[in-house]
């Protein structure tokens, strides 16, 4: 039994701390905001320029004027801000925010990371994923194990070496896939490490589906 | 000197020319100059260069000139969900460049600043930082990346006054700032036109220096790209 996303997005709300500043990419990321432990006080960064993001609005109360990064229609809360992409930059660029969770198509056991383009398809561009794990203190992915291909063939996201275009170079610092979870010492040569398992997943399944070279010290 | 024109029309006269560089404002359909880009479209003027995060989406903001095929060059962070954007790019019919966003952001303000280059960590050792100049500041590499300055910027407001002093809303703010500070023509569409005094000078954004010209769009169509909501539960 591998994790779901909410499970994933569970895992990835461990590394929340109390006073934090974050931001979450979108797709599972996003599911973060709903993990947030009841009396951790965690400021959501919207790199379109908000610090404070709230929920959905209800129905009828949408703002043209209030949308997050996946354009969606959004709500402020009390101590909410906003800011010019300058400045949201300025915040992500400049190491003000604590935590950065993202998602990926691959990662490299020196914690390089791939997730804005395939070569030969239309690439929609990078946004502010270079700019946020060129700055963010700690940089967190959030994937799927293997990607999955049309035919039922799975192909590892966690190899030796990226060769998909680069976002960053010894950016990653946490993995966390349905499968397990991986620390990933980019500063110093310490390389990969599988630090934990997802409910019923074995040591022997990761190692079936993972290229990258990794050392064990499950907790 | 009157900065106030009667019309988006008005208010880009005798400025567009063939070929020039455009700056427009916003985040996805967020914040954008959709009246001005619609008399940009109206006029016929083509070959343009456009600086803009995005690059809206069919039919819609900068869909608009690139329906009409107006733009021959983007130079944006993400360009999303457009049809029209990834056809004439395929066909080589466009050119893109990719910016990081943030980078992005910056080169406008720097531009904007006077400012001709900085360096930033953003992108080292990926495709962006291909033949820049790369150098080492206390033991980290940054990339040099160039200030970004146009003949023409279009910018949304909420609320401008006769001067051209701006004040933006919620997140409809983000590259409206730094582009009217980077253009040699600025021309601004606000929401709502008062006279100077009745915004308090602390809260202007835009100082109405880097504003050349204002036109009033009041009850401006202002879409939704993506709506998302919560059910009301029943307490």
């Amino acid at each position: 039994m591998a994790w779901t996303r909410d499970q994933m997005a569970a895992r990835a709300a461990k590394e929340l701390r109390d006073g934090f500043y974050v931001n979450l990419g979108i797709g599972i990321p996003t599911l973060v905001s709903n993990y947030i432990p009841e009396g951790m006080s965690v400021q959501l960064q919207s790199e379109n320029g908000m610090l404070g993001m709230g929920p959905f609005p209800y129905e009828g109360e949408e703002d043209p004027d209030l949308i997050n990064a996946g354009k969606q229609t959004i709500t402020q809360l009390p101590m909410t801000s906003y800011f010019s992409s300058a400045d949201s930059f300025a915040m992500i660029r400049g190491g003000h925010i604590d935590l950065s969770i993202l998602g990926a198509m691959q990662v490299a056991q020196n914690g390089d990371l791939a997730n804005w383009m395939i070569p030969g398809k239309m690439v929609k561009g990078m946004g502010g994923a270079m700019d946020l794990v060129a700055g963010v203190k700690k940089v967190v992915v959030v994937m799927e194990h293997v990607a999955k291909g049309k035919d039922g063939s799975e192909q590892p996201k966690l190899l030796k070496a990226c060769d998909l275009p680069l976002t960053g170079t010894r950016v990653v610092d946490l993995v966390i896939t349905d499968l397990g979870v991986f620390s990933i010492d980019r500063e110093g040569d310490g390389g990969m490490t599988l630090i934990e398992l997802a409910s019923g997943v074995t040591e022997e399944e990761i190692r079936a589906k993972t290229e990258a070279d990794y050392k064990v010290a499950l907790a | 000197m009157k900065k106030v024109h009667a019309s988006a029309k008005d208010a880009l006269a005798g400025v567009l020319r063939d070929g020039m560089t455009i700056m427009a404002g916003g985040f996805g359909l967020c914040g954008i100059p959709g009246v001005l880009i619609e008399a940009v479209r109206d006029s016929g003027v083509k070959d343009l260069t456009v600086i803009s995060n995005n690059a809206g989406i069919d039919g819609v903001g900068l869909g608009m000139l690139l329906e009409t095929r107006q733009i021959r060059k983007m130079i944006s962070s993400y360009v999303g969900e457009n049809k029209t954007f990834a056809q004439q790019f395929l066909a080589g019919e466009l050119e893109l460049e990719f910016n990081p966003q943030g980078t992005l952001a910056e080169r406008i303000r720097a531009g904007g600043a006077g400012i001709p280059a900085f360096f930033t960590k953003t992108g080292v050792g990926t495709l962006i930082a291909e033949g820049k100049e790369v150098r080492e500041f206390d033991g980290h590499e940054y990339v040099m990346e160039r200030g970004l300055f146009a003949d023409l910027a279009l910018v949304h407001a909420w609320k401008g006054d006769t001067e051209g002093n701006l004040v933006y809303r919620k997140t409809a703010r983000n590259f409206n700032p730094m582009m009217a500070s980077a253009a040699t023509v600025t021309v601004a569409q606000v929401e709502h036109l008062v006279e100077p005094g009745e915004i308090d000078p602390d809260h202007i954004i835009t100082p109405g220096i880097f504003v050349k010209r204002i036109v009033h769009v009041p009850n401006v169509e202002k879409r939704i790209e993506q709506r998302t909501v919560r059910p009301k539960t029943a307490a």
